[in-house]
């Protein structure tokens, strides 16, 4: 999946005095108030990150609360999907005009019946809506199925993706990986254990498994 | 578009609709007669939703007759005709299967009409179809999603039109329906949205009606928040609903004055007092002034008793929610969240009145473990020197005055809790040498005013256990009180006086000096370390004064009246009816004395229960005159009236 990077940040994180005490918690706290958001620094949507205090000494912002201003190295996990980019998300939703995936979990897209190519057809299956390709008949996206679709925009402030199975490398990915392949069957397996040991805000998920794939919040959905 | 529009014909809809605008065909099919004037033109799901689309488009580019004619039907509320509900129906739905063309900015209007709808207004029907366009809006574009969030929190409560009809089934049918409606679209837009909490939290707490707001309104909404902690994103929003509700209760709380009603002059009588407010009542009832206590009483205890009022039923939603988180066994996890945000609120208000009572009754549903918790934490802020003085004298008033007062409590764990508070006075007595001095050691002073009250109420329960009675007297109480701080001339003289005669009575120790303190409520020294807050005489669990939470307090509560004392055997009987066969030693487990004092107090009904307390209270142990305040909030004139012939012992009916 595209968009996924990890960069390497050197940070300074500014704690008001009455945290001196305890420092490391502090700059956990401060750098989770930042999770899930899209960061105009980073470019991206900080999903994770790894930090080590580099300086055991801190420099001081003077000032009416002197702040202590903790230096950092993080490893940051960003998520920033651009415009024709390929990414991967959970169907979640089916109606006659719109496809409603999610992506990592967090993510909301939504792909409009426009923007769905013309092999695809919504029909009703025993109760279920399933889109299916006329082409193809095996090809088949029901909620639940993991999708690989284009990038067409992203709204910063709620992290939505607008996206579109115009390009025939779109749609379920279980049916393109078997009919399509990408790259060798070797590539494959390691890009898929990779994603498999993503972390993300301390919990893991898989990805690129559409049988196992259990979001955080899929799983606390079932649990409730 | 209105003229052309006809009931489809179930045949014709295809199968390949989706099955969720079925029901359309279904539901118009039997309005079909109403349409026979019109012309039989039919159009299918599909065409519906090509025709809003292009009236959406066309509007875009200025010709906006059909998006026009689209919002008129949208703007229909009040009485609709069967054939408006379908007309509205159809709209809808047409438009749910449009969101992708709405435009934010060409459609403005349009979306404003949406938004604008109550649901409170329609049928189910109407609901339905409203609701999944709105979840459509939300899930369609980013732009939208606090809108929508936005409109179905004003629908958490009616329109203001709509406010009185609450009390009727009627009323309440629409809100079972309303609300059940409500709250799934809000699922299922966290469904579809996973970062929509996250949005929703702010709104909510935004939106939250304020201490001055309608009181149905206020109620109405608490109750959505507390659906939204139990439901399936209360993992998500919980806690900060509770914080946020904790707040309100607090801001509410505050809001009554009680320095308008507390009266200082500590020398008169308490019934005094009442008969001079009930003239000054009359009197200042026309009044213009200023807004100084003492002189116009009445017109801010008549601005307390509102507030009061919704504070009072704000507490009982909150007691009936623990009851029910109690049922399904989260009572636990929702006090922890509780107990958060006790510690950084309540705790250090400003004498807060009744707020605190939310942790009483959490406690008093589950002793064990919330009981045992919030003491412990009370004396962990205690003993401990991080916190700033305040804090510990403020954590140790609550401690004494819950451990006096809770009837869930064994004698045993308080006991224990007993033991470390002297432990840790028994260590500053130790370390420090200092003479009297009220403001240097007031934290150590609050400890020991705490041990004495406790004692004061605790003391016959404990000595009645031989094994606590012989861990009672090991404590070093003795020397701690006799420190050269001299607490005992420093706290408060009432809790200190009345302390002495129990500990003389039970042979723990005597002082040497007599101590005459002539039912002085306090002291010069004992203002002093109670400082400008005045924690010497805070006694944050005295009786609540709120009619309806009371109800809810009172079996777990322990008055003054029902304390047995040890001096009990000795006590004067001028306030006792005589003739009681009633034997003085009979002995009692946890301070709940079968003595004539108690029978006479739960022989009256609730109102007089209320009166007999108080008197009671306030004579003997409860310093805060509350009184005044008894009468404001809940009685009328004939307690007033009563209340004097009530004491006098011959004219009692118990006494016979």
């Amino acid at each position: 999946m595209e968009g996924l990077k990890v960069s390497d940040a050197n940070l300074v994180v500014f704690l008001h005095p009455s945290k001196s005490n305890r420092v490391s918690k502090a700059v956990l706290h401060e750098l989770s108030s930042h999770l899930f958001q899209f960061s105009e620094i980073f470019d991206g949507v900080l999903l994770a990150y790894d930090v080590d205090i580099v300086d055991r000494n801190a420099k001081l912002l003077s000032g009416i609360h002197p702040y202590i201003g903790v230096r950092l190295k993080a490893k940051l996990l960003l998520f920033s999907p651009k415009p024709n980019m390929l990414i991967e998300g959970n169907v979640v939703k089916l109606t006659p005009e719109s496809i409603h995936v999610i992506v990592l979990g967090f993510a909301s897209a939504v792909i409009i019946d426009e923007d769905v190519r013309e092999e695809f057809e919504y029909r009703t299956k025993h109760g279920k809506e399933v889109y299916r390709s006329k082409a193809h008949r095996r090809h088949v996206i029901e909620v639940g199925t993991m999708v690989r679709f284009l990038v067409k925009s992203l709204d910063r402030e709620i992290l939505h993706i607008c996206g579109s199975l115009e390009p025939s490398n779109t749609g379920s990915i279980h049916w393109l990986d078997q009919n399509f392949g990408s790259g060798t069957k070797r590539e494959r397996e390691n890009e898929m254990k990779m994603q498999e040991h993503a972390v993300v805000g301390g919990e893991e998920i898989s990805l690129g498994n559409d049988q196992s794939k259990k979001s955080k919040k899929r799983r606390l959905r079932e649990e409730s | 578009m209105s003229n052309n529009l006809s009931a489809p014909d179930p045949a014709e809809l295809s199968s390949s609709v989706g099955s969720g605008s079925n029901n359309m065909g279904v539901e118009l099919a039997n309005e079909r007669a109403q349409f026979l004037e019109m012309e039989e033109v039919n159009f299918t799901d599909n065409e519906l939703v090509y025709h809003v689309r292009t009236a959406l488009k066309s509007a875009s580019s200025g010709d906006s007759e059909s998006y026009d004619e689209l919002i008129g039907v949208m703007h229909h509320r009040e009485r609709l005709s069967p054939d408006e509900v379908a007309m509205l129906v159809t709209c809808l739905k047409a438009l749910s299967g449009t969101v992708s063309c709405i435009d934010v900015v060409h459609h403005e209007s349009l979306l404003s009409s949406i938004f604008g709808m109550s649901m409170w207004n329609y049928g189910p029907e109407v609901m339905d179809a409203l609701v999944d366009l709105i979840i459509s809006l939300a899930a369609s574009s980013g732009k939208f999603v606090d809108s929508c969030l936005d409109m179905l929190i004003r629908n958490f409560v009616p329109p203001y039109s709509y406010l009185a009809l609450l009390k009727q089934p009627r009323g309440l049918s629409r809100k079972d329906q309303v609300l059940s409606r409500v709250h799934s679209a809000l699922e299922s837009i966290s469904h579809l949205v996973p970062l929509a909490p996250m949005r929703l939290l702010s709104l909510v707490i935004q939106r939250m009606p304020r201490q001055n707001d309608n009181e149905t309104v206020m109620m109405t909404y608490v109750e959505n928040m507390f659906k939204l902690e139990s439901g399936s994103m209360g993992q998500l929003v919980g806690s900060t609903m509770l914080i946020a509700v904790v707040d309100r209760l607090l801001d509410l709380d505050l809001e009554i004055g009680w320095e308008d009603i507390v009266q200082d002059d500590s020398s008169k009588g308490i019934f005094e007092m009442e008969l001079e407010d009930l003239e000054e009542d009359e009197e200042d009832l026309n009044d213009e002034g200023d807004e100084l206590p003492g002189k116009h009483l009445s017109r801010n205890s008549l601005r307390g008793n509102v507030i009061a009022e919704k504070l009072d039923s704000l507490l009982v939603l909150t007691f009936e929610y623990l009851e029910s988180c109690q049922g399904h066994g989260r009572l636990l996890e929702v006090f922890e969240t509780l107990l958060h945000s006790f510690r950084i609120t309540v705790l250090n208000a400003y004498k807060s009145k009744f707020a605190q009572f939310v942790m009483f009754y959490a406690c008093a549903l589950d002793p064990e473990n919330c009981g045992v918790r919030f003491a412990r934490m009370l004396v962990d802020i205690f003993v401990c020197h991080d916190h700033p003085p305040m804090t510990r004298m403020s954590a140790v008033a609550y401690l004494a005055s819950y451990l006096s007062r809770g009837k869930f409590l064994s004698a045993n764990y308080i006991t224990t809790m007993l033991k470390r508070l002297v432990d840790w006075c028994l260590d500053y007595c130790n370390v420090q040498d200092g003479d009297v001095n009220p403001f240097a050691h007031r934290v150590f002073y609050a400890g020991c005013q705490a041990i004495m009250y406790v004692l004061c109420f605790r003391m016959t329960s404990i000595m009645s256990i031989p094994r606590l009675k012989s861990q009672l007297f090991l404590m070093p109480i003795e020397t701690i009180l006799k420190h050269k701080s001299d607490p005992l001339k420093v706290c408060l003289p009432s809790v200190v006086g009345e302390f002495l005669k129990q500990a003389r009575a039970a042979r723990l120790f005597t002082v040497t000096k007599t101590f005459i303190f002539d039912d002085i409520l306090e002291s010069e020294l004992s203002r002093a370390f109670g400082g400008l807050e005045r924690l010497d005489s805070f006694f944050p669990f005295d009786p609540c004064l709120l009619k309806k939470s009371d109800s809810f307090i009172r079996p777990n509560f322990i008055f003054w009246s029902m304390v047995k004392t040890t001096y009990d055997d000795d006590e004067d009987r001028d306030e006792d009816e005589e003739g009681s066969g009633d034997e003085d030693g009979e002995e009692s487990v946890d301070g709940v004395g079968e003595d004539r004092r108690d029978r006479m107090a739960t022989s009256f009904n609730e109102q007089d229960i209320d009166i007999e307390e108080f008197d009671y209270a306030l004579n003997k142990m409860s310093i805060t005159p509350k009184q005044s305040l008894m009468y404001k909030f809940g009685g009328g004139l004939e307690e007033l009236v009563r209340m004097p012939s009530r004491i006098r012992p011959s004219t009692s009916p118990e006494s016979l």
